[in-house]
């Protein structure tokens, strides 16, 4: 283990699910756009069974680095071990992901959205019915079960995709901003939800949230990055008990928790905007 | 917004490996075909170049983007006007969309006795034809572009309390915009297509009256270089208007 | 909805209303357009009583039926290939937009040199007028795929195939749709334009011969069943195309 990063507190007993070694990306040029230096490189462990958040200014690779560690984008540096053997290029085994755009089929109901990857894995329909219907409980979608994505709003499609991705009861969990449709009270359930369910299935979770007191909240650890190209500057332990609930909030740690993070990224998210255009405007002179 | 249409090299490069199998397609076909059927690409060519080089040519070419002209004009003009009307009133929109559409689609060319019963062998039976083809696929983009226009555009004009001009002119003709020039694109080749077929059968001048000529002489080099300089005016001007169209919608 | 089909209803009668008051006052001459009534009264009889009507009929519906075939199994693999090489599109991108304002049908009479006076050349005809239109809208429809399914499908690590058919395909079916339907439309107009030019038998031929013979009678109660035969071909098509869109869209 020669390639621990400096600033990462690691519990040496935990043993690690996904090695990131010297992970980098740039995205090729494009006619008339230069290339993009996306992410990395990028050098830490995610540990079996943790809840890791994921907070950076908008832009910054946050996505990429999901779409690298699920094998849909292979990194052009460095390499990914998960479970210690180093990705092919394709989609590993158990990872589910949801993603940051509604990808809910139109063409299928809520229910056979649901029920999709359990039929493609070939379960027994009575274990895909029972699955789907408790699925379709803890997302409140029972009444919708037969309607189709356009009759419902975003946020529910949001949830129709999550409650597809977690039925298959994947061992890593890739979430990339899941409950940005939603408002902050459904938002908080669905976080205690996530939670619960984490803790029965002993699933390694990674959700990229741009809230940061959802952040704070959920997870064993807390990434932060910088603006792009994505590192990360800094990774914040929060040593929360595993039963842990919304009423973490509060508690006076979580606002130094909640501060500490909001310092860390304020530089980095003038960075970005500035980076990003905003200079042309001026405005910034005062 | 300046409109540069430069070649990159490989595009240049792509364009020409295009033509040179084209150009093979077309004088393998020849060959198996026959010269009864299919004239070879250098006859052809030779032919059509001598085309360009004739007066008489010129003055049909004249006749028929006379026509065109004026059916290109009142397609769009009419259509968008039209589209515009029509597109502003949701009921006026599902009560008449549904017609348009269905007028867009009959076969046309069947109405060709009625309108050289009404309008005689004229210029005005041309343009006729011209708008018969072109104004209902204009009217019809407009309509789908004004009627596709985020809701949330149009509230948030009403909360700046523009008048119904100013919402006109500053968020819906921008926001339709991409739209229209398809329309605009659509439209003129619609247009032309109804001008030439209007001259195949019911005039005395024009290229279309060249190419029937041709047709019932049976003179296949004719037919094919006409069609060919036809086909590849059309689709210079067809690629520019995709060209403006393209910088349009990444415009917006 | 109802309201609006009672105003389509009324605008549409009224028309036809009015077309009819104008034929019989004599605005409109008798040699121009014969009264609506008239050409209904005119296809009722010809359906009844002339031997050529429904062999006529039944050779077009034939050669439209296999030009669609063509057209929209042609039109889709030639889409499907066509995107796959994104150079290629490129380049012909503006033969597909300037393809329908060159009147295709010039070169009918040389496919009758090739294919004969018969069902071949007005297949051939047909299938090529739908066809660009079956390319077009299946490559607009692989580019709509929104990237999101397209992902959905590899975490799922579904196979090529289960890919195409269980999420590709799906998600394009709106346009691909709509690409069929202006593929029948443009095969409805390519066969019948066929026929008008030059053909032995059919419908449109029956209508060109009617106009060169002076039969008003015969060639309005043709016309008539061109126009209904294709608008209701089109309004059936876009009910189909609306229920498609609107499951898959708000
Ligand atoms: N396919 C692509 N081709 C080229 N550049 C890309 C591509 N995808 C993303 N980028 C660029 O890479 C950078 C990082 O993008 P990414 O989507 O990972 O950001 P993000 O952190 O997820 O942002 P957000 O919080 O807004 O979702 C951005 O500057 C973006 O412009
Ligand atoms: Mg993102």
């Amino acid at each position: 283990m020669n390639a621990r990063p400096r600033l990462v507190e690691t519990d040496h007993s935990a043993t690690a699910h996904v090695a990131f070694r010297s992970v980098s990306h740039t995205y090729p040029a494009r006619a008339g756009h230069p290339p993009v230096h996306a992410l990395g490189p990028l050098d830490f462990n995610l540990n079996r069974g943790e809840f890791l958040s994921v907070v950076g200014p908008s832009g910054c690779g946050k996505t990429t680095l999901l779409e690298v560690l699920a094998g849909l984008v292979k990194p052009e540096g460095g390499t990914i071990e998960i479970d210690g053997r180093a990705m092919t290029g394709d989609v590993p085994d158990g990872v589910g992901v949801v993603f940051q755009e509604d990808a809910s089929f139109p063409w299928l109901t809520v229910a056979d959205n649901v029920a999709f990857g359990l039929r493609r894995a070939g379960l027994p329909a009575k274990e895909i019915a029972g699955r789907v219907d408790y699925a379709l409980d803890f997302m409140g979608l029972n009444q919708f079960r037969t309607a189709y994505p356009s009759q419902l709003s975003g946020g529910m499609r949001q949830r129709v995709c999550i409650a597809r991705t977690l039925v298959t009861r994947p061992s890593l969990i890739l979430l990339d901003e899941p409950f940005g449709a939603l408002d902050q009270q459904t938002r908080l359930l669905m976080g205690e939800e996530l939670l619960k369910l984490w803790r029965e299935t002993g699933a390694t979770v990674m959700l990229i949230t741009h809230s940061l007191d959802e952040a704070a909240m959920l997870a064993d650890r807390v990434a932060v990055m910088s603006a792009r190209p994505g590192r990360f500057i800094d990774i914040i332990e929060t040593r929360w008990p595993r039963e842990r609930d919304s009423s973490l909030a509060s508690q006076p740690e979580f606002g130094v928790l909640t501060s500490r993070l909001w310092s860390l990224l304020r530089e980095e998210s003038r960075k970005a905007m500035e980076s990003s255009g905003a200079r042309s405007s001026g405005a910034t002179a005062r | 917004m300046s409109l540069q249409l430069r070649l990159p090299a490989s595009r240049a490069f792509d364009y020409l490996l295009l033509v040179l199998a084209s150009l093979a397609l077309w004088a393998g076909l020849a060959w198996i075909a026959g010269p009864d059927a299919l004239s070879g690409p250098g006859e052809t060519l030779a032919r059509a170049a001598d085309y360009l080089g004739s007066a008489a040519f010129w003055k049909h070419a004249r006749a028929t983007g006379t026509a065109f002209g004026w059916a290109c004009l009142l397609s769009l003009a009419g259509g968008a006007a039209i589209g515009v009307l029509i597109g502003m009133s949701r009921l006026a929109a599902e009560v008449g969309e549904p017609i348009l559409g269905t007028l867009y689609s009959i076969p046309k060319i069947t109405l060709y006795p009625i309108i050289l019963l009404v309008f005689g062998l004229s210029l005005s039976a041309k343009v006729a034809f011209g708008v018969l083809h072109g104004i209902f696929p204009v009217a019809l983009l407009t309509i789908g572009a004004i009627r596709n226009t985020k809701q949330v555009y149009l509230k948030t004009a009403r909360v700046m309390r523009l008048t119904p001009v100013q919402t006109a002119s500053t968020v819906l003709l921008p926001a339709i915009l991409p739209e229209l020039v398809t329309g605009l694109r659509i439209g003129f080749s619609s247009a032309l297509l109804g001008t030439l077929i209007a001259e195949l059968f019911a005039s005395e001048e024009g290229l279309g009256f060249m190419l029937i000529r041709a047709m019932e002489a049976h003179k296949v080099v004719d037919i094919m270089a006409l069609a060919f300089l036809l086909f590849a005016a059309a689709a210079a001007i067809g690629g520019l208007l995709l060209a403006i169209e393209g910088r349009v919608h990444r415009a917006s | 909805m109802s309201r609006v089909r009672l105003i389509q209803t009324l605008l549409i009668g009224g028309s036809v209303a009015l077309l009819e008051i104008l034929c019989r006052a004599g605005v409109i001459d008798h040699f121009t357009m014969i009264p609506p009534s008239d050409m209904l009264l005119s296809l009722i009889r010809i359906a009844r009583t002339e031997s050529w009507f429904w062999p006529d009929v039944l050779y077009t519906l034939r050669n439209l039926a296999v030009a669609i075939v063509i057209a929209v199994a042609g039109g889709f693999l030639i889409g499907l290939g066509v995107h796959a090489v994104p150079r290629l599109r490129r380049c012909l991108d503006p033969l597909f937009s300037s393809y329908y304002s060159v009147p295709t049908f010039v070169l009918y009479p040389l496919l009758i040199v090739i294919f004969g006076i018969g069902p071949a050349s007005l297949i051939v005809m047909g299938a090529l007028f739908g066809v660009v239109a079956m390319i077009v809208a299946t490559l607009t429809a692989l580019d709509r795929i929104p990237r999101a399914l397209i992902k959905t499908a590899r975490i799922m690590r579904l196979d090529a195939l289960r890919g195409v058919l269980m999420v590709r395909l799906p998600a394009a079916a709106p346009h691909l749709f709509t690409g069929l339907k202006l593929a029948v439309a443009y095969c409805v107009i390519g066969v019948i334009a066929g026929e008008f030019i030059l053909a032995t038998a059919g419908i449109g031929r029956r209508l060109s011969f009617s106009y060169n013979n002076f039969d008003n009678q015969t060639m309005y109660g043709v016309l008539l069943l061109i126009l209904v035969f294709a608008a209701t071909l089109n309004a059936l098509l876009n009910i189909w195309e609306k229920r498609l869109h609107q499951r898959w869209y708000r």
